[in-house]
């Protein structure tokens, strides 16, 4: 069930030759959606790691009405279907939907641009910060920070030298789980990206259009490549929680 | 462990308390913006030329047979991955041999791939020219763009999800109360009814509810290898794009909310779940 499909994939990427297969790998219509797909991924990954690393510290910190609600909201983007939430991002951040109509007149289009690619990604990659960081945040003992003030630290240098470095390792993993989501996701984008080569094309949508046109090869070639992106996503993944169990002990 | 209500909360001594509006707000802002708004965007959308609009577009023809197709996948995937999910956990909880690193990260594999590369290799698996393709034509058997391909993807695709869920479940309750059941002379199937599956309950619980929600919702994948014929292997998150882009605004948001409301009870229960047992872990 999963070997094979992997072991199919690889066999058929192989089976086109190294010069084919760097020739279609750096066609400058996929080089553009690499660009786009990876770093947007990594912008909005980053922007989650620090809002996730914020609100996970507010539902942590403080009680406020509402609390409850936020809390509520934070996994939707786990149990809402990528379709749904492409199809109303799209509305909301057009140019004549509730967000997008407030950012037109400043000359600021959101859906069917790179911009919107970004928006979806936030989206789909919010919950993994606030739910890696969360817990980490709940276990730290709060005598080291009151420690830190009674000697005289700011509120801002407790944060920085004591509270970040050990919840540092738990935001970089939820960073690239969300960088590693948002590269993969496929539902939310095509429907809020017009999908043009060099503008907002992501490496998912490039796939399905070489299948849709039967370029078998070309489709596999960039399945590959991505392929080995979400490997190498995955190493770094497991070396962040290596780290960071290390540092709990 | 997550004390639940607001004995959960740690109040920081001194509060600032324009800081701490300061940062509610920003969080407060942030969340609506990116989830808040777009959910109740789904709702207005859908109910906005009235109830009656609604159930017409609700009873189009192609929805239903869209969401019939969706219920049908789930019931065959949901069943089939619980198993599946359960024996995996099953042999990988309490052994420790080598490749179990290996397996455990290949049963984690679909977390981490692009559901279109999934699709992808399906393809290039079960399609006209993949490899068993010529042998599922020999049986005259269709997989490709037909409903067993969409079972496929659908069922690579939530693959991890009870395992993921369980196996940390059964690593916690350890094995004294199983060794105690089997020197008191229980079979091995008498000490799983009573024993394993008792303690594993709710997270395996959990793990099919979440297994339950991205089967109905993959998108994908499941465009990949479904040929997206309509009435026929489309199923309801692809009717959704389908009707957008053909401008259909009112039926793209009708079968949204149908699928807004399967979030909704599956966060419903996941928050119940949390409440039975404190110790659960998050997603």
């Amino acid at each position: 069930m999963l070997a094979l499909p992997l072991a199919a994939l690889i066999a058929k990427s192989s089976s086109v030759g190294w010069a084919e297969f760097w020739r279609i790998a750096t066609d400058p219509v996929a080089l553009s959606a690499y660009e786009v797909t990876f770093v947007t991924a990594l912008l909005a990954a980053l922007v989650n790691g620090m809002m996730g690393t914020l609100t996970a510290w507010v539902l942590v910190r403080y009680a406020f009405p509402g609390r409850k609600l936020l809390e509520g909201l934070i996994d939707l983007p786990f149990a809402l279907p990528t379709a749904v939430a492409g199809l109303t991002l799209a509305t909301v951040y057009s140019s004549n939907g509730w967000i997008g109509s407030l950012l037109a007149p400043f000359g600021i289009r959101i859906s069917f641009t790179r911009l919107g690619v970004g928006v979806a990604m936030l989206f789909i990659s919010f919950p993994f910060v606030v739910r890696t960081v969360q817990p980490v945040l709940q276990e730290l003992e709060q005598e080291v920070e009151e420690a830190a003030w009674s000697l005289g630290a700011s509120r801002w240098q407790t944060f920085w030298r004591v509270v970040l470095p050990q919840i540092l390792p738990a935001v970089l993993t939820g960073v690239a789980l969300g960088f590693s989501r948002a590269v993969g996701e496929y539902g939310s984008i095509v429907i809020i990206a017009s999908s043009i080569p060099f503008r907002d094309l992501i490496a998912a949508v490039l796939v399905i259009q070489r299948l849709e046109q039967y370029d078998y090869a070309g489709a596999t070639v960039i399945g590959t490549a991505m392929l080995g992106i979400s490997f190498l996503s995955l190493v770094v993944i497991n070396l962040l929680q290596a780290w960071g169990s290390r540092h709990e002990t | 462990m997550k004390p639940d209500g607001i004995s959960g909360v740690k109040p920081e001594p001194s509060t600032n308390p324009w800081l701490s509006g300061l940062l509610i707000g920003i969080v407060g802002l942030y969340i609506a913006l990116l989830l808040g708004i777009p959910v109740v965007n789904i709702f207005y959308q859908a109910f906005r030329e009235g109830i009656p609009a609604f159930l017409q577009h609700l009873t189009e023809r192609e929805l239903l047979s869209a969401l019939r197709l969706t219920v049908l996948t789930a019931l065959v995937v949901v069943p089939l991955n619980t198993l599946f999910g359960l024996c995996a956990a099953l042999a990988l909880a309490h052994r420790r041999f080598p490749g179990r690193a290996l397996l455990l990260s290949l049963i984690d594999l679909p977390f981490s791939i692009s559901p279109v590369v999934a699709g992808l290799m399906l393809v290039l698996l079960f399609g006209r020219q993949g490899w068993l393709g010529s042998l599922l034509q020999a049986w005259k058997l269709r997989v490709v763009f037909a409903f067993p391909g969409i079972v496929l993807a659908t069922a690579f695709i939530t693959l991890p999800f009870v395992a993921r869920e369980v196996l940390p479940v059964l690593e916690e309750a350890g094995t004294e109360e199983e060794e105690a059941a089997k020197t008191l002379g229980a079979n091995s199937w008498q000490i799983f009814w009573r024993i394993t599956l008792p303690n594993i309950r709710w997270g395996l619980l959990y793990g099919v509810i979440l297994t339950n929600a991205r089967a109905m919702g993959e998108f994908g994948a499941v465009a990949v290898v479904s040929g997206n014929i309509i009435g026929r292997t489309q199923t309801l998150p692809l009717f959704v794009e389908d009707a957008y882009r053909s401008y259909a605004t009112g039926s793209a948001y009708a079968a949204a909310v149908v699928l807004s409301l399967l979030a909704v009870v599956t966060l419903v229960a996941k928050e119940l779940l949390e409440r039975g047992s404190p110790s659960r872990r998050i997603f």
